[in-house]
């Protein structure tokens, strides 16, 4: 089944020279599926994230034909009714655990706050609740994180924290905005092991934003490459390897491995036609 | 002749209520003209020592070595003449309010060089930027030109040794490839030494010839790149650290914890 259907979304910034379009006109659709979105800074990912959730600030503009979940169109909502989807339905974690976590407030007092949204319940109820998310994650000790503030946390604690507190109210969809890149490969491995587990129990769509190929290929079950704005190319992600857009084929040269050694890396040229040709469609 | 020798290093931060060993009893040997990685995860004191061999951390005891001549409390400005030391980010490591010129010139002035107007130009020659860079203030130059810009500071007093301290994590990967080759390209005209910290294991094996692997203030390890190739290396951390870098194995027990 398909939960998120995006048609044609733009997102524009006036500046001073002129709008600048940080993403242009692309469209794709997302499933009970892990959908990676590749590309090198400014390219939209991120923006496109935040566009669907509409945390786009002014005077930034957002446009598409429609961003339909499960067949309502989040455009055409009131901002009351986009509170009640936002958080709920569709969560979002952030790249760094410094930035997205109160300072002065407690973890737990954070979770709960979020948990107490949802509706009337008693705060032993809730308490138990957010002890429960933050065993979910594979935290060893939560009644001591739930009462630690963020900056008694390490990076891996604080980011799986945060993965907790979006899955307390059960969404459909998740949008992960680099959720690991500020971790050791080892508590990268860990997270990314959490956020399958979830997939695979909830049947929940994930968007995984990151610039790292070998990650999404080895992750993720469908890739859209951005540049510039637009989606390039659409892969299976495991067969990423076998992609066939300069753009993809030259980031992925770029890149050193392991198992072959290289005398020196592949420099990535760009083709400014690259940027002018259409989207392709992430629809499936 | 040996570039770096480090012998019972011990690096510790005193806190209110304890003290924090980041490093502890280490020795390590690095050949003039070799490049040796270091790495680990983060907090397991890779940093740390590069930072102890620059003298910006004072609270260290045992030996280092840096071209056979001994360190002591305080680093002389031929110290600084033969190590240089290259930043994580790009974005914080440049003075924000001056051009690329005065970053350059001041170091080339500090360091008792005549000339400055002709070595500016060939220093940015050197890491691939034209003349016209040289007026541009940070904020004009995109990240991979910053760390150009960096990279040249670096060389500026014609050192023998450069401590790179994750050179490209900030970076885009098609930027990190132009980093590293020029680093490559530079190291083999300069006969430089490099002592190289990353968490990327792809990078460092790109880069290195050897590596040391740390984990929690100690080296567990020290391999060749053609055992880490192999992927046989003989601590189950090391192990460990090189699977994870792999990528993502679905369905299978995942991470051992630390012991």
């Amino acid at each position: 089944m398909t939960w998120l259907e995006v048609d044609n979304l733009w997102v524009k910034f006036p500046t001073r020279n002129g709008i600048f379009e940080a993403v242009r006109g692309i469209s794709f659709s997302l499933g009970e599926e892990r959908l990676g979105i590749v590309g090198e800074s400014g390219a939209g990912k991120s923006m496109t994230g935040r566009a669907i959730l509409q945390l786009i600030r002014k005077p930034g503009q957002v446009s598409a034909n429609h961003i339909s979940l499960d067949g309502d169109d989040l455009l055409k909502m009131s901002k009351q009714e986009i509170r009640k989807i936002r958080g709920q339905r569709i969560s979002m974690v952030m790249q760094d655990p410094k930035f997205s976590l109160n300072p002065v407030m407690t973890v737990g007092e954070q979770m709960m706050e979020s948990y107490m949204l949802l509706g009337k319940k008693s705060r032993s109820e809730v308490r138990n609740k957010v002890v429960e998310a933050l065993e979910a994650v594979a935290i060893r000790d939560p009644s001591r994180v739930f009462n630690a503030y963020p900056h008694e946390l390490s990076g891996g604690m604080g980011q799986r924290v945060m993965i907790a507190m979006m899955l307390i109210p059960d969404p459909d969809i998740l949008i992960a905005d680099e959720p690991t890149s500020a971790l050791d490969v080892s508590v990268q491995m860990q997270v990314l092991g959490i956020l399958d587990k979830l997939v695979q129990e909830r049947g929940m769509g994930l968007i995984f934003i990151s610039h790292d190929l070998s990650l999404v290929s080895s992750f993720c079950d469908r890739v859209l490459i951005m540049y510039a704005g637009r989606i390039v190319e659409v892969c299976v992600a495991d067969k990423l390897h076998e992609a066939t857009h300069p753009y993809t084929r030259g980031l992925l040269k770029s890149l050193p491995r392991l198992d072959t050694p290289q005398e020196r890396l592949a420099v990535l040229t760009r083709d400014p036609e690259w940027a002018r040709a259409e989207s392709v469609s992430g629809v499936k | 002749m040996s570039g770096i020798v480090i012998k019972n290093l011990n690096v510790w931060f005193d806190g209110a209520e304890e003290r924090v060993n980041a490093v502890k009893n280490t020795n390590l040997k690095i050949v003039q003209g070799e490049s040796f990685g270091l790495v680990g995860e983060s907090g397991s004191g890779k940093s740390t020592i590069l930072r102890a061999l620059t003298g910006l951390i004072p609270t260290w005891s045992g030996e280092m070595n840096v071209t056979g001549e001994r360190l002591g409390r305080h680093r002389t400005r031929q110290f600084y003449k033969k190590v240089q030391m290259v930043f994580q980010d790009p974005y914080a490591a440049l003075h924000p309010r001056h051009s690329v010129d005065q970053l350059l010139s001041e170091t080339l002035r500090l360091h008792g060089f005549s000339n400055v107007d002709r070595r500016i130009e060939k220093l940015l020659d050197n890491v691939g930027l034209g003349p016209t860079f040289r007026f541009r203030y940070p904020h004009q130059l995109s990240g991979g030109q910053r760390q150009r810009v960096a990279i040249a500071r670096a060389l500026a007093p014609e050192p023998e040794i450069l401590l790179l301290d994750e050179p490209t994590s900030a970076l885009d990967v098609s930027v990190q490839a132009e980093i590293l080759n020029l680093l490559d390209d530079l190291r083999r005209a300069h006969k430089l030494t490099y002592l190289m910290v990353s968490h990327d294991l792809a990078v460092v094996g790109h880069m290195c010839k050897r590596i040391a692997v740390m984990q929690m203030g100690e080296i567990v390890e020290i391999m060749t790149i053609e055992q880490m190739r192999d992927l046989n290396p003989q601590h189950p951390y090391s192990r460990h650290l090189l699977e994870s870098s792999l990528g993502y194995k679905r369905q299978k027990e995942q991470v051992p914890q630390k012991p």
